[in-house]
Formats: C-alpha cells, sequence, structure tokens
C-alpha cells in the first residue's frame, strides 16, 4: 500500500493510530487522582510533540543518514516561524500560506547554507552550520529588525494591512475557518479528554512527513545517503559525486525544520529569535540521539521524551516531592526531597544532560536500540530452550553516528 | 588614529579571553584527540570559583551594636566579617576586596582536579569513538555543570568586583601624546591583558623548556612511538588535560569582574573559542593565540560607527564570517598543520 511493503504498511498504519489516538492514551490517570499531573493529554504539550516530532524527523534524515552533524537547524526553524508570521501580517490569519511559504524560503536558505557548509566534513561541517545560524540568530536580532522586530519577537498588530481578511474571518489562526486553538472537550466518567484542531492539525501533517521520511528510508536516495555515512571515500572513488546527495538531504531536512517552525507560529501567532539560537539547534540534536539516530521512529520518541519531560519534570514540586515521599520517617524524607531537587522542578534540565550523557556513553542506538536490546534479550530467553543459535550470518552493524 | 588605537586595546582583553579558551582547547586536542565541548564550562567554572572565595571571604556573624540605631530607635544589627574580625578591620577588608585576584590561589587545584576527574572519569572511554560522540558527551557534560552551578548559584549574573586600586581607568592617550580622555582604558582590563600574556608565555615555555614539557610534544607528534620509547604518555595527557582546564579557569577567575558572572557564560564563549581554534588552526598552539587577539580586535574594529553605518550589522557576525571564510579557502586555519583534520 502508498509503496510501501507489508511490514512498512504496518508499521505506518500503528503510528497513524498512535498519533491519532494520543488525546486519549496520554490521558491515562483520572482527574481526581493525585497522578493526574503526569497526564500529557493537554493540547500545547500534545502540538509540541507532533511539531517537534516533525523536527526530529527532518533532522534525522540528514543526522540519521548521512552522518552529517549539522548544529545549525535551529536557523530553519526561525525563518520558518517569521515566514508564517509574515502571511498573517499581509494576508489574514489563514495558516496554509504561511506554511507553503515557510518551507519554501527555508528550502532556499538551505540550500544556500548547506551548498557552502557540504563543502567540509566532520567537526567542520558542524562548526560551519554553526556559525551560520549563529549568524542568522545574531542579525535577527539586530539589523534585521524591520523583518524580525528585534527582541520584541514578530507578532500581528492592529495597523497590518491583512488584505485577504474578511468581515467574519477569526481573528486567531485558522485554516480555511478551522480555529486552531478550539477543542472539544470529552468526560467520560471522571476522565477528561481534549480534542484539539490544532493538535489534529499538526498530527496530520506529523504523519504526512513521517510517511515522507519512511518513503526516503526505503528510497535507493536513502540508500545513497547510507554510503555516504559508511564510507564516504569509497563512494567517490566509485566515481560518485556525493555532494548533490548530501545537498538534497540537507535541504530536505531543511524544509523539515522550516515546516515545524511554520506550525509553532500557526499553533500560537509569534515569532522570536531565540528560537534561532544554538541551544534550540542542540536540543534537536539530543532528542534525535536520546530517540535513536538513523532510526524511523527514534526521533519521534526522543522528541516525544524530551518535551514530556520538559513540561512534566519541572511541575514537580515541594508540595508534590512531600506528598509523595510523606509516608517516610522524617529525617529519610527530607535526604530525599533535598536529593530529588537537583533532578526535578527548575533544574530538570541537570537530568536532560545526565540522560543524554549515558545514552551516548552506554547507547550510542538510543532509546530505540534500548528497546531492541531488551526485546533481543526477551527473544534469548525464550530461543534457550529450544536453540542456541539461529545460524543465520549476521552481518555487522554499522555505527550510529559517523565520524 | 587615536581611534584606531582604542579600538585595539579595547579588542584585546576580549581577545585574551578567547586566546586563553581557545589555547586550553587546543591543548586537549593536539594530546589526546578530543573535541571538548565542556570547555566553556570550565571557563564558567573558573569565574565561579572567584565567586565562590568571594562569599567564603565576606561570611560574616551577626552582632547588635548597641551604641548605633537605627531609625526605629532599636539597636542596629551589624554585620562583620570574620575575615575582618581576626585580621582586623584594615588587613581583613583588604582581603576581602583582592578576593578575585586571591581566587587564582583557590582556582588552580579546584579546576586541576576537575580536569582530572573529567578526563579519568569521562575523556577517558572517549578517544576511539567518532568525533561526534565526543562532541555529544562533552556538550551533555556541558549541560550538566551548568545546570548544577545555576543550582547553586542562581540564575542571576553575580557582581563580583575587582580590588579598589584597579577601578577606574587608566588615561592611555596622555602618555602617547593626545589629548586627555581621548583614549582611556579601564585598569583592569590591562590587568586582564597582562595575566593572559603571562599565562599564554607559561604554557609556551612549560612545553618549550622542560623536560615533561618537550615529551607531551613528542606525544603529540607521535604518540605510538613516545609510548613504545616506554613513557607513560597517557599518565603525561591526562597532567595536560588538567592544565588545560586551569588555563581555561584562571581565564574564567579574571574575567568575573569584566562581565559578572552567570551559569550560560561558558556556553557563549564555548561557540566563540571553537571558532578560534578552528581560525587558528586545529592542534596548532600559537595559532590559537594568533586567532585568538586577531578575532578580539577584529571584533571591536567592526563595532566602530562609520564601518557599522558601511556594513550595518557587520560587528554582530564578523567572527564567523571570517570563520567561514577560513574554513572554505584554507580548511586548516591560519598556522595549522597540513594534513591535520583537514577534509
Amino acid at each position: 500500500m502508498l509503496g510501501l511493503n507489508n511490514k512498512d504498511t504496518r508499521f505506518l498504519l500503528i503510528v497513524v493510530f498512535l498519533t491519532l489516538a494520543t488525546p486519549i492514551l496520554l490521558q491515562p490517570f483520572p482527574e481526581s487522582s493525585g497522578m493526574a499531573q503526569f497526564n500529557a493529554g493537554y493540547p500545547d504539550l500534545m502540538q509540541r510533540f507532533a511539531i517537534f516530532g516533525i523536527f526530529a524527523i527532518g533532522f534525522n534524515i540528514l543526522f540519521g543518514l548521512t552522518g552529517y552533524l549539522s548544529f545549525g537547524h535551529a536557523a530553519f526553524l526561525g525563518v520558518g516561524s517569521y515566514s508564517v508570521v509574515w502571511m498573517y501580517k499581509l494576508l489574514d490569519y489563514n495558516v496554509l500560506p504561511g506554511l507553503v511559504l515557510a518551507i519554501i524560503t527555508s528550502g532556499l536558505f538551505a540550500l544556500l547554507i548547506g551548498f557552502i557548509s557540504l563543502r567540509r566534513s566532520g567537526i567542520y561541517f558542524s562548526i560551519l552550520t554553526l556559525a551560520f545560524a549563529q549568524m542568522s540568530f545574531n542579525l535577527a536580532y539586530s539589523v534585521l529588525t524591520p523583518l524580525t522586530n528585534g527582541e520584541t519577537g514578530l507578532q500581528v498588530y492592529g495597523n497590518d494591512p491583512q488584505y485577504l481578511i474578511g468581515e467574519n474571518s477569526p481573528t486567531s489562526p485558522h485554516l480555511f475557518g478551522l480555529v486552531m486553538n478550539e477543542s472539544a472537550k470529552v468526560n467520560i466518567g471522571d476522565w477528561q479528554f481534549t480534542f484539539n484542531n490544532g493538535y489534529y492539525f499538526c498530527a496530520v501533517i506529523a504523519i504526512l512527513a513521517f510517511y515522507m521520511s519512511l518513503r526516503i528510508f526505503r528510497s535507493p536516495f536513502g540508500l545513497m545517503l547510507r554510503a555516504v555515512k559508511s564510507n564516504q571515500q569509497r563512494l567517490n572513488y566509485t566515481g560518485l559525486n556525493s555532494r548533490p546527495y548530501t545537498l538534497a538531504a540537507f535541504v530536505i531536512s531543511g524544509m523539515y525544520a522550516g515546516l515545524a517552525g511554520g506550525l509553532l507560529a500557526a499553533m500560537d501567532p509569534l515569532a522570536g529569535a531565540e528560537r534561532m539560537q544554538w541551544t534550540a539547534s542542540g536540543e534537536v540534536v539530543l532528542m534525535t540521539i536520546l530517540g535513536g539516530a538513523g532510526t524511523l521512529m527514534g526521533p519521534v520518541l526522543g522528541a516525544g521524551f524530551i518535551k514530556y519531560f520538559e513540561n512534566i519534570f519541572s511541575k514537580i514540586n515541594d508540595t508534590v516531592l512531600h506528598g509523595w515521599f510523606g509516608w517516610l520517617p522524617d529525617g529519610v524524607e527530607d535526604v530525599i526531597i533535598f536529593i530529588s531537587h537537583f533532578f526535578v522542578g527548575k533544574s530538570w534540565h541537570l537530568t536532560l544532560g545526565l540522560l543524554f550523557m549515558m545514552v551516548v556513553i552506554f547507547l550510542p542506538g538510543g532509546l530505540v536500540e534500548g528497546g531492541q536490546r531488551i526485546a533481543a534479550m526477551l527473544r534469548r530467553d525464550r530461543a534457550k530452550t529450544d536453540d542456541g543459535d539461529d545460524g543465520e550470518h549476521h552481518p555487522k552493524t554499522t555505527p550510529h553516528v559517523a565520524e | 588614529m587615536d581611534a584606531i588605537l582604542l579600538q585595539i586595546l579595547n579588542g584585546l582583553d576580549k581577545g585574551s579571553a578567547y586566546a586563553l579558551i581557545a589555547l586550553g582547547l587546543t591543548l586537549i586536542f593536539g594530546t589526546l584527540g578530543v573535541v571538548n565541548f565542556a570547555h566553556g564550562a570550565l571557563f564558567m567554572i573558573g569565574a565561579f570559583c572567584a565567586v565562590t572565595v568571594q562569599r567564603i571571604l565576606s561570611l560574616s556573624f551577626v552582632t547588635v551594636d548597641e551604641t548605633q540605631k537605627d531609625f526605629l530607635g532599636n539597636a542596629l544589627k551589624v554585620k562583620t566579617p570574620y575575615v575582618e574580625s581576626w585580621f582586623g578591620p584594615e588587613t581583613g577588608g583588604m582581603i576581602i576586596e583582592w578576593s578575585v585576584p586571591l581566587a587564582i590561589i583557590f582556582a588552580i587545584p579546584v579546576m586541576v582536579a576537575v580536569g582530572f576527574a573529567m578526563e579519568r572519569g569521562l575523556i577517558k572511554y572517549f578517544y576511539k569513538r567518532p568525533h561526534a560522540d565526543q562532541i555529544l558527551v562533552t556538550f551533555g557534560l556541558a549541560i550538566v555543570l551548568q545546570e548544577l552551578v545555576k543550582y547553586f548559584f542562581g540564575a542571576n549574573p553575580i557582581q563580583t568586583g575587582a580590588p579598589d586600586v584597579f577601578k577606574g581607568s587608566f588615561d592611555f592617550g596622555v602618555m602617547l601624546g593626545f589629548n586627555a580622555n581621548e583614549i582611556i582604558y579601564p585598569y583592569w582590563r590591562m590587568v586582564y591583558f597582562l595575566f593572559s600574556g603571562i599565562i599564554i608565555s607559561g604554557v609556551f615555555a612549560f612545553l618549550q623548556f622542560t623536560t615533561f614539557g618537550m615529551v607531551v610534544r613528542a606525544g603529540m607528534a607521535d604518540r605510538e612511538t613516545v609510548g613504545l620509547l616506554g613513557i607513560n604518555i597517557d599518565r603525561r595527557f591526562t597532567i595536560m588535560f588538567g592544565v588545560a582546564a586551569a588555563v581555561a579557569g584562571l581565564a574564567g577567575v579574571m574575567y568575573a569582574p569584566i562581565n559578572a558572572p552567570n551559569y550560560h557564560m561558558g556556553m557563549d564563549f564555548l561557540v566563540l573559542s571553537f571558532v578560534v581554534v578552528v581560525v587558528g588552526g586545529m592542534g596548532s598552539l600559537p595559532g590559537a593565540v594568533l586567532a585568538g587577539f586577531m578575532l578580539g580586535i577584529l571584533e571591536s574594529f567592526s563595532s566602530m560607527n562609520w564601518i557599522k553605518d558601511l556594513l550595518p550589522g557587520i560587528d554582530q557576525i564578523i567572527i564567523y564570517l571570517v570563520a567561514i571564510v577560513i574554513l572554505l579557502a584554507r580548511p586548516r586555519g591560519l598556522m595549522g598543520r597540513k594534513g591535520v583534520m583537514e577534509d
């Protein structure tokens, strides 16, 4: 189906189901229970899952397949956001023209940066992309203020032309009248489910993005990109010029980032320069590595994981901790709460940093590899009972992070 | 002429900081072959060493002074630092005032210990892994260090003053025959520049004129052969990592009065010092120093008004622009050896 073999079709269907059922799946605890704070089924967070999922999927097409580590992808995210807000200012609050423009401008921008940066590889490539992104960030803050509104951030003002806006047009982002921040709430027993227009819009785009990346992974083009990662020199010796392929990958991943940035502005009509800062580029690197670079599902998992913990971990405060450890003797309770302070609340980044280091040290394949190892362990236990070796030849897997 | 001189002076202090950080980065890269993204965090830890020393020295106890009354008529509570009560107000006050220079003594062992711990505890396992892995794991470490500092010191910048002697500015122009107040330069920045000069020449002298340094240089050129000669090169490289950490830390200690330390100052400097290392040439120590000063001065030149009028925004991007041009035209950098990371 859709040019995929059976296994991939099944995989895609599972992803589609999970994405569409997210508002229900992420709301497993009843509202009145103490665990309700772990529910992630509110629109704002779910939108972020989908948007950063798209961002990470796109980044993975470059980094996971070719091994080129870009530290400047946030620049495209920012460009996408600015494009969408400009379309709001010039036309009206319909998100579609903005998103199209976001993909085009970020694609062109990526073409320019990629054309120059891809002349070098390895750490030089990382530094070149980093330099370009920092340049864009600094310029957006200072000289480009007429375009970006500098520190205040770009937003729609009352005196903007908005040529297409009609009498009854919604005054917040919408898709042909479907207002993004409206949602339907369904109460079943003690559970409350929120079905948000914006989330479903992002989800549909995320599914399309995932499908595209699945096709790229399975295509001859994807194979070529993997060849770049495993041995570029050898590829060149066979008479192939690898640069058009890497450039195409760079542009595609830049367009994904632009789309993600556009969606950020489609959910909340604001765009600020801090979206282009290199910490934002670092975040998408974290997501991809944490989930598993070079795997299909990994980046999405990583994005979901980081965004979930960013929102949930940072909400755990003293009261919550006392509620949890209240049953312990006083002294022990105080010690535990003192230690947990390092990891939750405002300093949850520490947890993230530690976790990231653990993953790079012990699980270079990320969460996906972790899952696979556990699955393999379970299977081995079962296999031991009948037959140890499966007798097949297993080639050595390529490393997940290329040099 | 005077304007040009002023810009050169202004560029020197920032250039010194770049040069010191880049020197440490290059030491680590040249010896261990590791790309250390946590080097900016070491710079930041150095700056917070200064903050810590200042806080320790100004620890005080509260006494109720019956002779003085506040505006409600209650006895005034007076805070007296322990140091002042031990050494008398004169000497004690002096010690507190000089806490930043004193922090150097405190920072050297701390930074060397941090460097050792980092190398033995983490970096050691990454020699054979690809550069991308090294970047990633040290990036993670930088986040962790940054968050720890944020946890203990808060997110706001902490003012850390220089000794009173060095407050105020030096009228440089009068000395050279210009009018007064045309070229003025803060004393502390001059101190910083001289300090960085001492550190840089110290490191070079150490490498050039001691047996230890000779072995390290030999190891940088050919690690395997030096190892085959029966020298424990790994241990010397670990010590060099400690030295590099101390250099970054000292750069941070002395930088504290110039810019109030905050937890993300390391990251801000890291990006720039990587650019500096690349411009100077990966693995070249003189290159790193030269590029550091050059880029610092170039940055301050580009913030001159008439240049900004000519090319708006150039002061924001000049360093990156230079880096891009150098990387494309001469990937081994200004003074890089041929064939080192040249692809």
